[in-house]
């Protein structure tokens, strides 16, 4: 069992126990307190560590990532480096050619990092200000669903429904993500709703 | 899945069909490999190609695409024929004695009711005889002719080990050595594991694929043991969660309905889900779906869901088709039916079939938003990249937003594993420049919607303004409000019916499993099968206990498996009729004589005795069912139907094109290839790669750097017979589109004869786009049909008809 004790107090203790036991068994005694002193630290253990699961498929494995930085204590936080959990009960520490180069998706150069728009007919994107992109969006949902929205089926019977806009969910967004789709989705009364479970 | 990855290790046959996990699932597939080593397990791969999973495999035999259900229906055939049943499970725990009426029959491949214009059954006749009592009449002694054992008998004699290799084009020795593998497993104490996934699934017919081996698995009795189950392997890390909690047409979370226009008042929407039990002491935990129902209204629309106002029911969109599904939306796009369309972490424009004609969707379009961690070919289908993406841009008038979100690294919250596993995660980077989380664009839309009608007032804005949002920070609900939103908690005091001075929860609390679920309005729950994921002791999702008692494979402290934290379903079924483990050795729970207990949640009252309540609790009839009455529209029992593409005829009905009652929209009839079309003579199939997940990873420059570029496969055969070039550059067509890829030669695929013809399969792998690190390619969907399974809609992208040439080198930039 592993709970509490972290990945990167592991490797501190481990570090030092080899050192002590190597140096104490070569009779060097006295030496070790100096030793120790100048022995750099793991890369890794000044890093922050982070338990999270492998994104692609749905084997689900447990992944540690370590990140200069802290999220939790309100730091910027970069990622340097993601392995396999091996407290893990399904992968054990283990990734595929997929899981293994993690690191690099996050870092990926053709990540999204300004809202971008594409206007009628335009041949590039431009960048816009988020403020702009959701006011937009959600003028053009009221406009959309004020027009369009049916209320009554023929026979007069309520039915409540907005089928000119729909929305296709992801499958790998958190069921919290879910949800809160789920929830905006469903009280505007759009039907034309999906998820990638379809394909 | 019934089971999960760590349970695989408890088996002694794989069956791999339909999927190939050693590719696609490398890290899950290692529970094979385990239980070969450690167990002497066997591995058996049936496919098309000599895949990565048929390397390690201990036999392996080729398949037609497309043709699994006569495969299947032939193994069946063989385990009766052949006494490979294991009868104390059939005989108690399936329907194989209950008697259906005497109208039901078959005949040309089509079962009783088919109307042709309206390419529809009438399923009437699909029923069981019921008693007087009102309990479906049966006969434990199989004698009569009408009990489904024996209609299932005479449904199956046609598929003879020669109709299989005539349809199949499987050698009928290596069928039968198949056979006799898995008949072995027929024993309680030998168990066998399905393992699939989209060679299954995306067919016209994927849904009666997988009933097919549902089917095997029960009549070897190899459902609710270790080592047991059907194991849908799945794709996306939460595909399963997005499907819990209802993100399609017509669902709502934990697999309840949205209601059709049939159900115009609740009475209505209940009277049709009352699941009254068919045979006697049945549990029928369908029953409770009212409580579920009033607690999901409660979670959405809190105070202004009364008793009085049927809890909001007209706040909920009543359908009048079966589904507005995507490919439904993509053929109104192309009427200019459709103004907005919105794809969160989703690239439509490579995932659904006939590009073509998703190009033509999108461009009719007002306005695409588009919200990804990764700028997608779907955000830039109105750019122009040659060959790869040849489009008028300037005549496309839809507008693009496209919004960086966040992705997995920086995110928190739980995904569902294949295995029901919900296991929380947590942020360890800061997003990239102004990437934002998915629940941070969807609030901030939502609440300027809502801002907009309170303001301006407008078109029916009820169900918005009351929509519940109580979140601290309305702007940016957090993942744990979520969370326990979702699980549900008390609204006043819940109560033990048993004793009702016993409090079970306090309001405000949160509940501790759906049991405590009520349809008084005094429980909210936003997805009842969660509920006991964030209890009053907290996230039970984050934790991460992993010792596993005796080593069953269980890990009942790791995470929580919904539901109510069950890692196998139908436990209850792992032992004989009463409650001892058929295999001691694989125990799961077992009868104490009061209660079950054991390694797992008994998947049944815990004081339910096991002579009885049977086991298959969310069945009014108690128990599972070889013949599914008119649950699915293509027939209580699979039969044989080819994809709508096809090298042949239906050998059993030559007219029949494709699955009988499949949605087809004109437009897209249109596109297919004639059943033998000389011009379109090779058997296509799209297939995954190890080095690459869908097109997301074409974006990192590792995967790209290990596998760059767009291939397709073929055998030597057919390169001879094309004159084309080991590696060589090809021209792939269908009816729909082409496509240019280099040529993979190889052994792994050979062709075959099926009724009496060669056949030869191109392979198409899936992974190439015109956007990130990887090089311009395309993806198989430029070719394949637009038309999906006849129950959910999947499209068949596992077998259509293509042609392949040589064709010139690409000019070196
Ligand atoms: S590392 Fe590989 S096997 Fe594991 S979840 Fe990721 S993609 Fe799947």
């Amino acid at each position: 069992m592993n709970i509490d004790l972290s990945r990167r107090g592991f490797l501190r203790l481990a570090g030092a126990g080899v050192a002590a036991t190597s140096l104490g068994a070569m009779g060097f005694g006295g030496a070790e307190a100096a030793e120790q002193a100048h022995v750099r630290a793991f890369k890794l253990a000044t890093t922050t560590e982070t338990r999270n699961t492998c994104p692609y498929c749905s084997v689900a494995c447990g992944i540690i990532m370590y990140s200069k930085g802290d999220v939790k204590a309100g730091e910027t936080a970069e990622l340097i480096h993601i392995e396999g959990d091996a407290d893990h009960p399904t992968n054990r520490g283990t990734l595929c050619p997929k899981g293994a180069a993690l690191k690099d998706f996050v870092h990926a150069p053709t990540r999204l990092t300004t809202p971008r728009y594409r206007a009628a007919g335009a041949s590039e994107f431009q960048e816009i200000t988020w403020e702009e992109a959701l006011d937009k969006i959600a003028r053009a949902l009221k406009d959309d669903r004020d027009a369009n929205f049916i209320q009554a089926n023929e026979a007069g019977v309520p039915v409540n429904r907005w089928t000119t806009t729909g929305f296709l969910a992801a499958s790998a967004t958190t069921n919290e993500t879910a949800w809160l789709t789920y929830k905006t989705v469903r009280s505007m009364g759009i039907v034309g709703f999906d998820n990638q479970a379809r394909v | 899945m019934t089971n999960s990855w760590t349970d695989i290790k408890n088996t002694d046959l794989v069956v791999v069909m339909g999927g190939n996990a050693a590719e696609a699932h490398p890290c899950g597939f290692k529970w094979v490999t385990e239980a070969k080593a450690k167990r002497g397990a066997k591995l058996i791969v049936v496919d098309p190609r000599y895949t990565r999973t048929a390397s390690v495999s201990d036999f392996y035999a080729p398949i037609r695409p497309g043709s699994d259900i006569a495969f299947l229906m032939g193994v069946i055939r063989w385990c009766m024929e052949n006494d490979k049943v294991q009868w104390e499970y059939v005989l108690n725990y399936t329907n194989a004695a209950f008697l259906v009426k005497d109208e039901f029959g078959w005949s040309d491949g089509l079962f009783t009711g088919y109307d042709e214009e309206k390419r529809d059954y009438d399923k009437a006749s699909w029923d069981y005889k019921i008693g007087e009592d009102g309990y479906v009449l049966t006969d434990p002694t199989l004698q009569d002719p009408r009990c489904v054992w024996n209609l299932l008998r005479d449904h199956v004699d046609v598929y003879t080990p020669e109709m299989v290799e005539r349809v199949c084009g499987t050698p009928q020795d290596k069928f039968l050595t198949i056979c006799q593998m898995i008949g072995e497993c027929s024993t309680p104490t030998k168990t066998m594991t399905s393992m699939y996934a989209l060679g299954w699934t995306q067919h016209s017919k994927g849904a009666q694929n997988i009933r097919g081996m549902a089917m095997l698995q029960l009549i070897l009795g190899n459902i609710g043991v270790r080592g047991g189950g059907m194991n849908a392997l799945r794709g996306h890390s939460n595909i399963q969660g997005l499907t819990d909690i209802g993100l399609m047409s017509n669902l709502i979370p934990g697999y309840l309905n949205i209601p059709t226009e049939k159900e115009a008042d609740w009475q209505t929407y209940l009277s049709t889900r009352s699941f009254k039990p068919l045979r006697p002491n049945q549990m029928s935990y369908w029953q409770n779906y009212p409580k579920f129902m009033v607690s999901f209204m409660k979670a959405m629309w809190g105070d202004t869901a009364t008793a009085e106002n049927d809890w909001a029911y007209h706040y909920l969109p009543k359908l009048d088709v079966p589904a507005y599904d995507a490919m439904r939306m993509f053929e109104l796009m192309t009427h200019g039916k459709v103004n907005l369309y919105f794809c969160q972490g989703f690239n439509p424009l490579l995932s659904f079939p006939n590009r073509g004609k998703m190009t033509e969707a999108f461009s009719k379009l007002k306005m695409l938003v588009i919200m990804d961690p990764l700028t997608t070919e779907t955000s830039h289908f109105w750019q122009n990249h040659g060959i790869y993406n040849d489009v008028d841009t300037a005549a496309i008038q839809t507008e693009v937003l496209e919004l960086p979100t966040t992705c997995f690294a920086e995110d928190e919250g739980a995904l569902v594993n294949s295995g029901r596993w919900l296991q929380w995660h947590w942020a360890g980077a800061t997003p990239p420049g102004q990437a934002k989380h998915d629940t941070w664009i969807m609030a901030q839309i939502w609440t300027r919607v809502r801002k907009l009608y309170q303001d301006e007032g407008g078109v029916f804005p009820d169900p918005i303004l009351n929509l519940t949002w109580d979140y601290a920070d309305p702007g940016n609900p957090m993942p744990d409000e979520l969370a326990k939103e979702m699980n549900g908690k008390a609204l006043a005091t819940v109560y033990d019916p048993a004793d009702p001075t016993k409090v079970l929860a306090e309001a405000g609390q949160q509940l501790a499993g759906f049991a405590q679920y009520r349809d008084d309005g005094s429980t909210m729950g936003g997805c009842w099968i969660y509920a006991g994921s964030w209890t009053e002791k907290g996230n039970m999702m984050a934790r991460r206990d992993n010792s596993d008692p005796d080593e069953t494979g269980a890990y009942l402290n790791w995470a929580f498996a919904w539901p109510a934290n069950r890692r196998i379903l139908y436990n209850r079924a792992s032992c004989d009729v009463q409650g001892k483990p058929w295999d001691p050795s694989r125990k799961l729970i077992e009868w104490t004589g009061e209660k079950w207990e054991g390694y797992d949640v008994p998947d049944i009252a815990p004081t339910a005795k096991p002579t009885e309540v049977g086991p298959f609790i969310m069945n009014p009839e108690g128990v599972s069912r070889l013949f599914s009455r008119g649950m699915m529209r293509d027939g209580p029992f699979p039969t044989h139907m080819e994809p709508f593409e096809a090298p042949i005829a239906n050998v059993f009905n030559p007219r029949m094109r494709g699955n009988p009652v499949a949605r087809v929209f004109e437009s897209d009839a249109e596109t297919f290839a004639a059943v033998g079309d000389p011009d379109f003579p090779f058997v296509a199939t799209s297939y995954r790669l190890t080095e690459h997940f869908h097109y997301w990873t074409k974006h990192n420059p590792v995967n790209a750097a290990l596998q760059p570029e767009f291939f397709v496969e073929i055998s030597e055969e057919l390169a001879a017979e094309r004159g084309i070039e080991r590696g060589g550059r090809v021209r792939v067509w269908s009816k729909r589109g082409q496509v240019w890829a280099k040529a993979v030669v190889t052994k792994r695929i050979r062709p075959m004869t099926c009724d009496g013809k060669i056949v030869h399969v191109v392979g198409i792998p899936l992974h190439w786009g015109f956007m990130g690190a990887a090089r311009n390619g395309f993806g198989p969907n430029s070719l394949s049909p637009a038309v999906g399974d006849a129950n959910v809609e999947t499209p068949e992208f596992k077998a259509f008809m293509v042609n392949i040439e040589p064709a010139a080198e690409e000019p070196v930039a």
